[in-house]
């Protein structure tokens, strides 16, 4: 499906991360989905980008997606500018689980903070976002959690703004304070099996979106798989694209999620 | 021309498909991933994913990469087993009246006789012998590369095999030819080639192979003039049919696929891209009859004019 581009702009200076919002009338993406873009010459594989919003302003169903330039499928997707169509496929997958009256935890680790968006948006205060970046620099989007009402906690690797460590620090802090009945995470891997052994050891619900170089997009290649807990105990590989890309943590092998 | 006098239709090793378009094992699941897309029974054929006889795990991610113009895989097989895939999956494919190539893969040569038996039973239209699979230490391509384990193969499955039987050959060898010529000897009804290239990439800021199995097979657009080529070459050769596999994107892929020789063609990487690849690449193909006044697209197959050199 053609969607057309409204805004494609850096978010912040000198970073290579970028905000395209487009005209999405049809698009109606659940918190943690994935849209699979086509991207252009040189490339054969679409690239999968996380949902970061879907909301309607002015009438318009606007979808949001932030994202950083890893390659030339992104670099393409970055140069496209407002006015051109993108081909999306989506929204796919199984996105992040919302529960009616729940205070929740959002735990986002560089670019894996943009998923978490839509949840800002439905819980508003009834969430608290713990966002980690590598400095300063790096900084970005924190505000609009703010302006969603949910307040934003800011821990830096180096310490170059805000705490100085993980975000992992945060959670335990904030899950010590009690009071929180989910956790979502997303970010890098040894992050999310951090952060699924602390939600485990306070015994707070968790689920964590996945990520894995994805072809098909809609469960026919098998080649985005994680490696799960199955019902019946045994482990086996679940698909990124369509049994996920969000997982309860505990579904996780995170000793295989390298 | 009119459209209604086009005959897209095509009598592969005694089975009547609708057209010459399938979708090759591995890119489209048992069909139902697509759905939203177009329905099985509007192709030709579906070659479903590999199956062996018990459930397979697959390889340990990360099984995909991207190449210029290809990608890799190394999924391992990964499948339910044969009698989850007649169970679960069969039933749909029987209601709608798709044409089911079964793909079988086995760690032994007795595997591949027991998966026959075992679909020898079933709806399905044709047995195709995966022994070509790159991405498994066992079977796969280990007896796909040496000629006289390809016939001693498929005289084996064929005398314990009530279908058609396509063998499914790897083009990672020295002479295609032999290999073609082998499964002929052997009773095949059928070939179907290529299956993938073995390839490689390397991630230069970890030193490590992006592939957790280090290798896997190369498909897409830049496998297309070598799958080409081993059809043309495989055409000459054997006068079995030919089922023409590697790297078609567009009906002009698939055209110039016929031409060296396929009676049928099968889409795989190009669906990733673009799920109606299949669907686009009939009309394309009927718009080329149409345009230059062929009724019958079996008229298009082995039509290419070689130099003479």
């Amino acid at each position: 499906m053609k969607y057309k581009i409204l805004s494609n702009t850096p978010l912040r200076e000198g970073l290579e991360l970028f905000d395209m919002r487009v005209c999405a009338p049809d698009f109606n993406a659940l918190p943690g989905q994935i849209a699979h873009f086509l991207c252009g010459e040189g490339t054969t594989l679409r690239r999968p980008l996380s949902v970061c919003d879907c909301y309607s302003q002015s009438g318009m169903q606007i979808a949001r997606f932030c994202y950083e330039v890893r390659g030339k499928g992104t670099k393409w997707i970055s140069e496209r500018i407002a006015g051109e169509e993108v081909d999306i496929l989506g929204p796919l997958g199984h996105g992040f689980e919302t529960v009616d009256g729940a205070k929740a935890v959002l735990v986002g680790g560089g670019i894996g903070i943009y998923p978490l968006m839509s949840l800002s948006r439905i819980y508003g205060k009834n969430a608290v976002a713990l966002l980690g970046f590598r400095d300063a620099a790096h900084i970005n989007l924190t505000e609009d959690f703010e302006a969603y009402g949910t307040e934003a906690r800011v821990i830096t690797d180096d310490g170059s703004s805000g705490r100085q460590g993980f975000v992992t620090v945060l959670l335990d802090e904030a899950l010590k304070s009690g009071g929180y009945d989910i956790i979502y995470v997303c970010g890098p891997k040894p992050m999310m099996a951090a952060v699924s052994k602390i939600a485990e050891k306070y015994g707070v619900r968790c689920q964590v979106s996945m990520e894995e170089h994805m072809a098909c997009g809609v469960g026919a290649c098998l080649g985005c798989v994680c490696q799960t807990m199955l019902a019946d105990g045994n482990h086996g590989y679940k698909r990124v694209c369509v049994d996920g890309p969000v997982f309860e943590s505990s579904e996780i092998i995170w000793e295989a999620a390298k | 021309m009119e459209q209604k006098n086009l005959d897209l239709s095509v009598n592969f090793a005694g089975v009547t498909l609708k057209n010459p378009v399938t979708t090759v094992s591995g890119t489209c699941g048992t069909g139902k991933e697509y759905a939203n897309f177009y329905s099985p029974e509007q192709l030709g054929a579906i070659s479903v994913k590999g199956m062996t006889l018990e459930p397979r795990d697959g390889n340990m991610p990360c099984r995909i990469a991207e190449t210029p113009a290809g990608m890799l895989n190394s999924i391992g097989l990964q499948n339910p087993g044969v009698h989850a895939f007649i169970k679960n999956e069969l039933p749909r494919l029987e209601k709608c009246g798709a044409v089911v190539i079964a793909n079988v893969a086995g760690n032994t040569e007795e595997d591949y006789c027991k998966i026959a038996e075992v679909i020898s039973e079933t709806s399905v239209a044709f047995l195709e012998m995966n022994i070509s699979c790159p991405n498994v230490n066992h079977g796969g391509a280990a007896f796909g590369t040496d000629a006289a384990t390809i016939e001693r193969l498929t005289k084996n499955v064929k005398a314990h095999c009530s279908k058609p039987v396509i063998v499914k050959l790897s083009p990672n060898v020295t002479s295609i030819t032999d290999m073609a010529k082998a499964a002929e000897s052997g009773g095949a009804d059928a070939i179907s080639l290529i299956n993938t290239l073995l390839g490689m990439r390397i991630d230069i800021k970890t030193k490590r192979p992006v592939l957790h199995r280090n290798v896997g097979g190369f498909s897409g657009p830049a496998v297309f003039p070598v799958a080409l080529r081993m059809v043309w070459q495989v055409r000459n050769a054997v006068s079995l049919p030919i089922l023409g596999i590697g790297g078609i994107s567009n009906a002009d892929d698939a055209i110039e696929m016929m031409m060296a020789g396929a009676d049928i063609i099968g889409v795989g990487t190009a669906m990733f891209a673009n799920p109606m690849a299949p669907i686009e690449i009939i009309d394309g193909i009927k718009q080329y009859m149409i345009k230059n006044g062929i009724e019958r697209v079996t008229d298009i197959t082995n039509s290419v004019i070689p130099w003479e050199n």
